[in-house]
């Protein structure tokens, strides 16, 4: 029996320590990680590969950095899902969510979460969206 | 709900009455606003009867004609404007008149509405207005109650703070789950980067006091006579153990006692933004040079350090709040973004300039002049 590959996530992320737990948590749900921690080392790496779900911090060198890499890697991959994870949340008033289908429309991503988020949630999240 | 005063200033009874009618049952609503807005209709029909109920009440929304019979309905605005009355004025004009629209634009007039209008005309209009009162007064009550909107700042603020909190907790659970082996050796790295990252929020928190005392106005100034030698020299001694780990030599140049009627806290707080930035941003092994002179009606710092320098267009938006020069070299430098605007908002206390100057890989010098009161 052929033995099933590995999916791969890349995970963007400016916050180095964040990265490097984030990658460990990744791999330990048995998923390949891929890294960037700048927006265009993450466009480099879209351009090469495709990913077969990515998860974008918000704010990094730009505060639409998310939205942006959102917008490339839906352009080359529209099958691609994407998880925008923010530490930016309600109490200030700011309150990301995607629900209508106008707001998927425009912002493309497939799913806000908080970078505070469980990691069991995570990786029910990520096998919904990989539809494991 | 919510009234509005209107004066409707016609000396045609039927605009009068038709504005009367019109607005009668009218409400305007808004997802911004508590409540509901109606409105209250009173009449003048001629320039000199709106002066009267003007000086008499406060009238929210004016709607003016400018063809009066007796003064006209631009001396009308420019008495509200003249008096300083808290209230928008639409010119209500029966023929298209480029010169008036553009007199009373230029008076503060907020609107036109073109006569004879239809009920729909009037009520779009009057609910515009509304939207646009509303939304002037409340930003006016929060600049007076010194809660300036700060949502921008906020959102800012939050993520600053909460990404350090993700990734000290983040470590902490990994050593938990003991991720990284069973040994506490195996977790040294990660205990390291905890630590650093408290650090930076703890600087984060202190950066934050100063700002908020600057920001909020409540910081009790006391001007005094102030040694500026002493002060750098203190300003450098506190930074020494930063120093020695960069290998940075930093030289005081200070030729004669220097004296500036000041607030020491806020010459501690530029003399330890600027050095610190000109340790963190050096390279290892440079130089910080802190020169010090006074000149005719003119004191002026200077820190100068040979560190990684700033492009021009980095310059630009040096000063602004949470702003940090994001490159593969400060990449892995602890900042809050708020030094230089703090010390930005000091010195527009004073009569005082910063200004810039840096080429790429070689350095960068900042210049504070301050001038005397």
């Amino acid at each position: 029996m052929l033995k099933k590959e590995k999916k791969t996530i890349l995970i963007v992320d400016d916050d180095t320590d964040y990265l490097f737990q984030l990658k460990a948590a990744i791999e330990e749900m048995g998923f390949m990680a891929i890294t960037a921690d700048t927006q265009k080392e993450a466009e480099g790496i879209i351009e090469k590969t495709k990913p077969d779900l990515a998860i974008l911090d918000l704010m990094m060198e730009n505060q639409d950095t998310g939205f942006i890499l959102c917008h490339k890697l839906k352009a080359r991959h529209p099958d691609v899902p994407i998880i925008i994870a923010s530490a930016v949340t309600a109490e200030t008033g700011m309150l990301f969510d995607v629900t209508s289908e106008e707001e998927q429309d425009w912002i493309k991503a497939d799913l806000f979460l908080d970078k505070g988020i469980r990691r069991d949630q995570l990786h029910r999240e990520i096998n919904k969206l990989l539809k494991i | 709900m919510g009234k509005l005063h209107l004066l409707v200033v016609d000396d045609e009874p039927g605009i009068r009455s038709g504005v009367l009618r019109i607005l009668e049952n009218f409400s305007v609503s808004y997802p911004f606003m508590d409540e509901d807005f109606e409105f209250e209709v009173s009449m003048a029909e001629s320039g000199e009867q709106a002066l009267e109920q003007l000086d008499a009440k406060r009238f929210d929304i004016v709607l003016l004609d400018n063809k009066l019979p007796g003064i006209q309905g631009i001396e009308v605005l420019e008495y509200i404007n003249k008096k300083e009355m808290d209230s928008v004025v639409v010119m209500i004009t029966s023929y298209a008149s480029l010169e008036l629209a553009v007199k009373a634009t230029k008076k503060g007039a907020y609107d036109f509405v073109p006569k004879p209008f239809t009920p729909k005309e009037l009520r779009a209009s009057i609910e515009t207005i509304t939207k646009q009162l509303f939304l002037r007064r409340m930003t006016s009550r929060l600049r007076d109650e010194g809660k300036q909107v700060r949502f921008q700042f906020l959102s800012v603020l939050s993520h600053e703070l909460k990404s350090p909190l993700n990734a000290v907790e983040g470590y902490l659970r990994m050593m938990q789950e003991k991720k990284a082996g069973e040994h506490i050796q195996d977790y040294m790295e990660m205990i390291d980067r905890a630590l650093f990252r408290i650090q930076g929020m703890r600087n984060l928190i202190l950066d934050m006091l100063d700002f908020t005392r600057i920001e909020g106005g409540k910081k009790s100034r006391n001007l005094e006579p102030v040694l500026l030698c002493e002060m750098a020299q203190q300003a450098i001694d506190s930074f020494q153990p930063l120093s020695i780990q960069r290998d940075i030599d930093i030289y005081l140049n200070c030729s004669r006692k220097i004296s500036l009627l000041a607030d020491r806290q806020e010459i501690e707080i530029i003399f330890n933004n600027l050095i610190s930035n000109a340790i963190k941003y050096n390279k290892i092994g440079g130089r910080v040079d802190i020169n010090l002179s006074r000149d005719k009606g003119t004191v002026t710092i200077e820190v100068v350090d040979t560190g990684i320098g700033l492009k021009p267009e980095d310059i630009e938006r040096l000063f602004g709040d949470f702003v940090r020069i994001r490159s593969e070299q400060t990449k892995n430098i602890s900042g809050s973004g708020l030094g230089l605007s703090i010390v930005k908002k000091v010195l527009d206390l004073y009569p005082a300039d910063i200004s810039v100057e840096s080429t790429p890989g070689q350095g960068s010098t900042f210049t504070v002049v301050f001038r005397d009161q």
